[in-house]
């Protein structure tokens, strides 16, 4: 008996709608969220995360509603990110259902941001969301730097020291992105995520790559992660949730197979 | 059709055990609420929580629901989760030293640093994620659910009750410790049957059709 492995379906919403392409055969309409979240639950999904891409604030109430209503048919924890900057969007996602918050940007701003919000909700709802460029030239020792504006602006800040001072300053999780990754269907950065899940006590889920299921098992098994997180290839419908789960489970990692 | 009150002391999201129950009982008239009367007035308790035991006192010593809960523990089914359950307890190491409600005797400890699981790898704090429940005694509020179910937990500190008696189910990190406390009325879960999919929603299916007898 021991703690299982984790894999968490990311759906980017923008507007209230589900973006990027869903291609599930048997469902009405591709980009309801509520939907999606649903077939991801039943699946065997064990928690999910939404990324609000929504570029006007004052869309984000569209978000609210978007939880409340996943929230009300859906019991594993849910996380949402994008656009967490304050105490009040914190309390408004966990007051509509959320069980935790990614804070990415807002933290690099101002990280006693997380310390604020670790104080005031608890560590356990607070995700820190890193995305992470590797800096270091070929032969020298690997160097990941955290970037911002969806990897366009470099910060100066290391990675792996970054993520430490977050699990310091109270982030209960962190949310390893590689950037160079992001997109490609090429695997984590294994490194990357090896290093990180190293330095830091509080678990690690890597982010960033994942084409295939065996992606997914290297994260755990060479990364180290706690847990996994994939969009495209659970949204094309190319494998299932449970599909992926029997592979790591074939592979000698535990996992909840409900 | 039965009233729950879901005691509401600032500490945490209690939106999530809200809808549980009303996904499982959508005819039971579900408060939340920090009302006296109201958790007096309840067929049944859920007194739920998240974050920090000194907080947690803090919250329940200002809205003065200490009496209210160590009677509602004695007489009505009650449903401890997570802080919920370790308040319960005599003491917590948390925050230096903290002390609980007593209403179940034993304390509140952390889990040790560098432990390592079977395969030598560490285990990270908070202990988060899905883990297996052994159930060690029969219960009602086991009904429909497979021994060894998956639940879900967040949580870096764990109950250590005084008597084993009290030990209703344990998980393993990597140690077992008590991840249920049981005696008469009283049900006590460190997991969240809330975000625990079906097998969390059965347990508060069965806990809304319970009586109080073991």
């Amino acid at each position: 008996m021991s703690l299982a492995k984790r894999i968490i379906p990311c759906l980017d919403v923008d507007n209230g709608r589900v973006v990027k392409g869903v291609k599930f055969v048997d469902i009405r309409d591709a980009g309801d969220p509520v939907e999606i979240a649903r077939r991801y639950d039943a699946e065997g999904a064990d928690e999910l995360t939404f990324l609000d891409i929504t570029a006007s604030s004052d869309d984000r109430a569209t978000m609210v509603h978007v939880v409340e209503q996943v929230a009300g048919q859906v019991f594993i924890p849910l996380t949402v990110g994008g656009g967490i900057r304050t105490l009040e969007d914190i309390r408004r996602m966990l007051n509509a259902g959320a069980d935790k918050v990614g804070i990415n940007t807002a933290a690099v701003f101002n990280p006693e941001f997380v310390r604020a919000a670790a104080q005031k909700f608890g560590s356990q709802c607070i995700v820190v969301a890193i995305d992470a460029k590797k800096t270091s030239q070929p032969g020298e020792a690997d160097r990941w730097e955290i970037f911002t504006h969806g990897g366009r602006k470099p910060t100066g800040l290391d990675a792996v020291a970054w993520a430490q001072r977050m699990v310091e300053y109270g982030a209960g999780e962190i949310l390893l992105t590689s950037m160079d990754r992001d997109g490609t269907k090429s695997g984590f950065d294994l490194p990357l995520t090896r290093a990180v899940s190293d330095a830091v006590s509080v678990p690690v889920i890597a982010s960033g790559g994942v084409g295939n299921l065996d992606h997914l098992v290297e994260g755990i098994l060479q990364g180290k992660a706690d847990a996994v997180l994939a969009a495209s290839i659970f949204h094309f419908a190319e494998y299932t949730v449970r599909q992926a789960k029997e592979r790591m489970a074939a592979r000698g990692i535990e996992v909840r197979l409900p | 059709m039965t009233t729950v009150a879901v005691v509401d002391y600032g500490m945490g999201n209690l939106h999530s055990i809200a809808k549980a129950l009303a996904k499982v009982a959508p005819g039971a008239d579900i408060r939340i609420t920090h009302e006296k009367s109201l958790i007096a007035a309840a067929d049944r308790v859920v007194f739920p929580g998240v974050g920090a035991m000194r907080d947690c006192m803090r919250a329940l010593h200002e809205l003065d629901l200490h009496e209210p809960l160590r009677r509602a523990a004695a007489e009505k089914p009650f449903l401890g989760i997570c802080l919920g359950m370790q308040a319960l307890l005599e003491s917590s190491e948390e925050n230096g030293g903290t002390l609980g409600l007593g209403l179940l005797p034993g304390r509140v400890v952390r889990f040790a640093e560098n432990l390592h699981d079977a395969h030598g790898e560490p285990l990270k704090i908070p202990h988060m994620g899905w883990n297996q429940v052994h159930q060690l005694a029969a219960h009602p509020l086991w009904q429909g659910i497979a021994q060894d179910s998956r639940f879900y937990f967040v949580h870096s500190y764990y109950a250590q009750p005084a008597e084993a008696a009290l030990v209703n189910a344990t998980s393993d990190y990597p140690a077992p410790f008590a991840c249920v406390l049981a005696r008469d009325n009283v049900f006590a879960v460190q997991f969240h049957p809330e975000k625990s999919q079906q097998v969390g929603l059965r347990l508060l299916e069965n806990f809304l059709g319970w009586n109080g007898a073991c």
